[in-house]
C-alpha cells in the first residue's frame, strides 16, 4: 500500500460525465464520476463491457473530451467544466502520462532501445541522452540484454517490459495501462504487476489499469467498480475504491 | 530519429520491390515519351539533313514526303539562278525492299548529287561516295556493314560509308546513292517492260526526273520571298523548310503522334493512380502505429514528415530505376527512343508532385486517426 492519504492526489477527477449520441440513441458512458488517485497507488478500473472504464481511462489520458466535469493531473488543473485548459493535449500527454497497452504497441521498425528513446526525443532530448536513459530504463526493467532486439524478436513478457520502459521514459507520474496483462500467462502477468508496483513505489507514481484479469485483482491497492457509467457505492455511500484494499 | 528511414530499413526488401515495380512502370512511361519524341525526330530527320531553306516540288503538291512529286531534272539549274540562292541540289526518294543476307530489309533510298545539298550529313564510318556509280552510304540501322554488297534493281552496290540516325518517317533506314543511280533505280524499266513501251511508241521518255530540288539561301535572303518567286512558275511549288517540317509533323506522322501521345497520357494517369494507391496503402498499414505515436505525444509534424519522406523516397528511387532502365535499353528498341533532358526532368517533376499529393491523402487519414484506437486489441 503506497497511498499517502495526507498528500495531494496525482489524479483528481471531479463530476466527470460523458455521453455519446443524442436523443433516443444517447448513451451515457460516464455519469458524474469522481475519483482521487494518490502517488504510489496501483488501482484498477473494473466493470463489465460498456460500463465506462475505457472511457474513463481515455478521459484521464486526455484523448477523449468529456461533456462536463473537471480534472487535475499531477497538480495541474487541466479540465474545467468540460473544457480543456491546455490547447496541446499531445504535449500534456508527453509531459505527464505514460501509456501501457494490451499488446505492447511497440513501433515494429524500431528496436527496443529506440522505442524507448523515441519518447525522450519527442520531448526534446538529444539522441545521446535519450539512448543513455533508454538503456538505463531497460536495465531497470531487466531487459537490458534485449536493447537491440526488434519487437517481433521479443517474447510477450519482454515486449511488455519494453513498453513499460517506454511509458516511464519521460518520468511521468501517471501511468495508464489498458489490460496490461491480458496477453500474458499468469506467471508473466505477476512479473509485470510486480514491476508496476515497483515503479509506483520507487517513482512515487500512480498506476491506473483497466483490467478483466481476475488473477491479478489482489495486486491492486484499490479497485474502482464501474457499472453503467457510474462508480458503484458501498453501503456507507463511498465509492467502492475508498473501502477496498 | 528519422522514422521514415527506420521503417524503410526495417522493410527494405518490400520497399525496394515496390520501388522496382514503380520503376518499371515509370520506365514504360519514359519509353513512351521517348518513342513519341523519336517519332517526331525521325519524321524530321530526312527533311532536316540536307540543311536547306526551300523545297521545290511539283505544282499543287506538298511533296516529296507527304505527297508524290515529280519535276524535271533540269529544274535545279533554274532554281540555282534565282537571286538569293547559294546552292541547289536535285533529290529523289523511294522505298525499296532489297535482298540481303536472307532477309528483305526495307530501305529508304535517297538519290543526291555529290557536292550539292542533300547528301548524307555526317559519315560516322567509312567515306563519302567517291564514284558516279554503284556506291552507297547506308544508315547503321540498316545492318549493312562497310564493304557489304547489295543488289538494287539491276545493279550491285557497295557500302562505302555509314551514317547514324538517318531514317524515313516510317523508321526505314536511309541509303544514299548518286542521283544518276537513284534515277535509274526508280525510273528504268525492266527489259521486257521497256520493249512493250517502245512498241507502244512511248520508249523515248526522259529519265531525268527528280522528286524535289532543294535550295540553300544567303543568310539575308527571305525563304518566303524565294518561294513566292518560284511559285510564279506554274509547274512548280515551293515550300519553306519551316513549312516542310510542319507538314511532316502535322500531317505525315500526325495520327501516330497523337495515338502515342494519348497512350502516354493514359499511362501517366495510370501511374499517378498507382503511386497514390501504393503510398495510401503504405500509410494505412501503419495506422495503429500512427495512433500509438499520437497517443504517446508525437506531434503531427513527426507523423506528416514520416509519410511525406517515404512517399518522396519511393518516387525518387522508383523514378531513378525507371530512368536507368530506359537509358540502358533504349538502343535495343527497333525505332529510335529519344530521351531529352527536359522531358525526363518534367516527368521527374510530375512524379514528385504526384508523390506529394498522394502522401497528402495518407497524411489526411493519419491526422484524422483517433489516438484512442491504439488502446484495446
Amino acid at each position: 500500500m503506497g497511498q499517502l492519504q495526507g498528500s495531494h492526489p496525482l489524479v483528481r477527477v471531479e463530476h466527470v460525465s460523458k455521453h455519446f449520441g443524442e436523443g433516443p440513441s444517447r448513451v451515457d458512458a460516464l455519469r458524474d464520476v469522481s475519483i482521487d488517485i494518490f502517488p504510489g497507488q496501483v488501482v484498477a478500473l473494473l466493470g463489465p463491457s460498456g460500463s465506462g472504464k475505457t472511457t474513463l481511462l481515455n478521459v484521464i489520458g486526455c484523448i477523449l473530451d468529456p461533456n462536463s466535469g473537471s480534472m487535475e493531473l499531477d497538480g495541474e488543473r487541466v479540465l474545467e467544466n468540460g473544457k480543456w485548459l491546455r490547447s496541446n493535449l499531445r504535449q500534456l500527454r508527453l509531459d505527464k502520462i505514460g501509456f501501457i497497452f494490451q499488446f505492447h504497441n511497440l513501433i515494429p521498425f524500431l528496436d527496443a532501445s529506440d522505442n524507448v528513446a523515441l519518447v525522450l526525443q519527442l520531448a526534446g532530448a538529444d539522441a545521446v541522452t535519450a539512448r543513455a536513459r533508454a538503456l538505463e530504463l531497460l536495465d531497470y526493467l531487466e531487459v537490458g540484454h534485449r536493447t537491440s532486439s526488434m519487437p517481433a524478436q521479443l517474447s510477450g513478457g519482454e515486449a511488455q517490459r519494453v513498453a513499460i520502459a517506454r511509458a516511464l521514459a519521460n518520468r511521468p507520474r501517471i501511468i495508464l495501462a489498458d489490460e496490461p496483462t491480458a496477453a500474458l500467462d499468469s506467471k508473466r502477468a505477476g512479473i509485470v504487476m510486480d514491476l508496476l508496483r515497483k515503479v509506483a513505489v520507487e517513482q512515487d507514481a500512480a498506476i491506473i489499469a483497466v483490467t478483466h484479469d481476475d488473477k491479478i485483482f489482489d495486486r491492486f491497492d484499490h479497485i474502482f467498480n464501474l457499472r453503467d457509467g457510474r462508480l458503484e457505492l458501498n453501503a456507507a455511500g463511498l465509492s467502492s475504491s475508498r473501502s477496498a484494499g | 530519429m528519422n522514422l521514415a528511414y527506420r521503417d524503410i530499413r526495417h522493410n527494405l526488401f518490400r520497399f525496394l520491390l515496390t520501388c522496382v515495380g514503380l520503376g518499371l512502370l515509370l520506365g514504360v512511361v519514359l519509353a513512351m515519351i521517348g518513342i513519341y519524341k523519336g517519332l517526331v525526330v525521325d519524321a524530321l530527320t530526312t527533311a532536316r539533313s540536307p540543311a536547306v531553306d526551300v523545297w521545290v516540288v511539283e505544282a499543287n503538291t506538298r511533296g516529296p514526303f507527304a505527297e508524290a512529286s515529280r519535276i524535271p531534272g533540269d529544274t535545279r539549274e533554274a532554281i540555282a539562278r534565282i537571286a538569293g540562292v547559294t546552292s541547289a541540289g536535285s533529290l529523289t526518294y523511294q522505298t525499296v525492299e532489297a535482298d540481303h543476307v536472307g532477309g528483305k530489309p526495307r530501305l529508304y533510298v535517297i538519290g543526291f548529287e555529290p557536292g550539292r545539298p542533300g547528301g548524307p550529313p555526317v559519315i560516322v564510318e567509312g567515306r563519302h561516295i567517291g564514284q558516279s556509280h554503284f556506291e552507297i552510304v547506308a544508315d547503321r540501322t540498316s545492318g549493312l556493314a562497310l564493304g557489304a554488297t547489295l543488289k538494287l534493281g539491276r545493279n550491285t552496290f557497295v557500302v562505302v560509308g555509314s551514317t547514324q540516325h538517318q531514317v524515313a518517317s516510317g523508321g526505314d533506314p536511309a541509303v544514299f546513292m548518286t542521283l544518276l543511280d537513284a534515277q535509274k533505280l526508280q525510273f528504268e524499266l525492266s527489259p521486257a517492260a521497256a520493249r512493250v513501251q517502245i512498241a507502244r511508241g512511248a520508249g523515248g521518255a526522259s529519265r531525268d526526273t527528280v522528286n524535289a530540288v532543294v535550295a540553300r539561301l544567303q543568310t539575308d535572303a527571305s525563304p518566303t520571298a524565294v518561294a513566292d518567286t518560284i511559285h510564279r512558275w506554274k509547274h512548280l511549288s515551293a515550300i519553306t523548310q519551316e513549312a516542310q517540317e510542319l507538314i511532316l509533323t502535322r500531317s505525315l506522322v500526325d495520327r501516330a503522334r497523337r495515338q502515342i501521345g494519348l497512350f502516354t497520357t493514359l499511362l501517366l494517369i495510370v501511374s499517378a493512380v498507382i503511386i497514390a494507391l501504393i503510398i495510401y496503402t503504405m500509410t494505412m498499414e501503419k495506422m495503429k502505429q500512427i495512433a500509438t505515436l499520437k497517443l504517446i505525444g508525437a506531434p503531427d509534424r513527426t507523423i506528416v514528415s514520416m509519410i511525406v519522406q517515404q512517399a518522396i523516397a519511393l518516387g525518387v528511387i522508383g523514378f531513378a530505376i525507371g530512368a536507368l532502365l530506359i537509358v540502358n535499353i533504349k538502343d535495343f528498341f527497333p525505332r529510335r527512343v529519344v530521351l531529352e533532358a527536359d522531358n525526363v526532368m518534367m516527368l521527374g517533376l510530375i512524379v514528385f508532385i504526384v508523390c506529394l499529393l498522394s502522401s497528402g491523402l495518407g497524411v489526411r487519414a493519419a491526422l484524422k486517426v483517433d489516438p484512442a484506437t491504439a488502446l484495446g486489441g
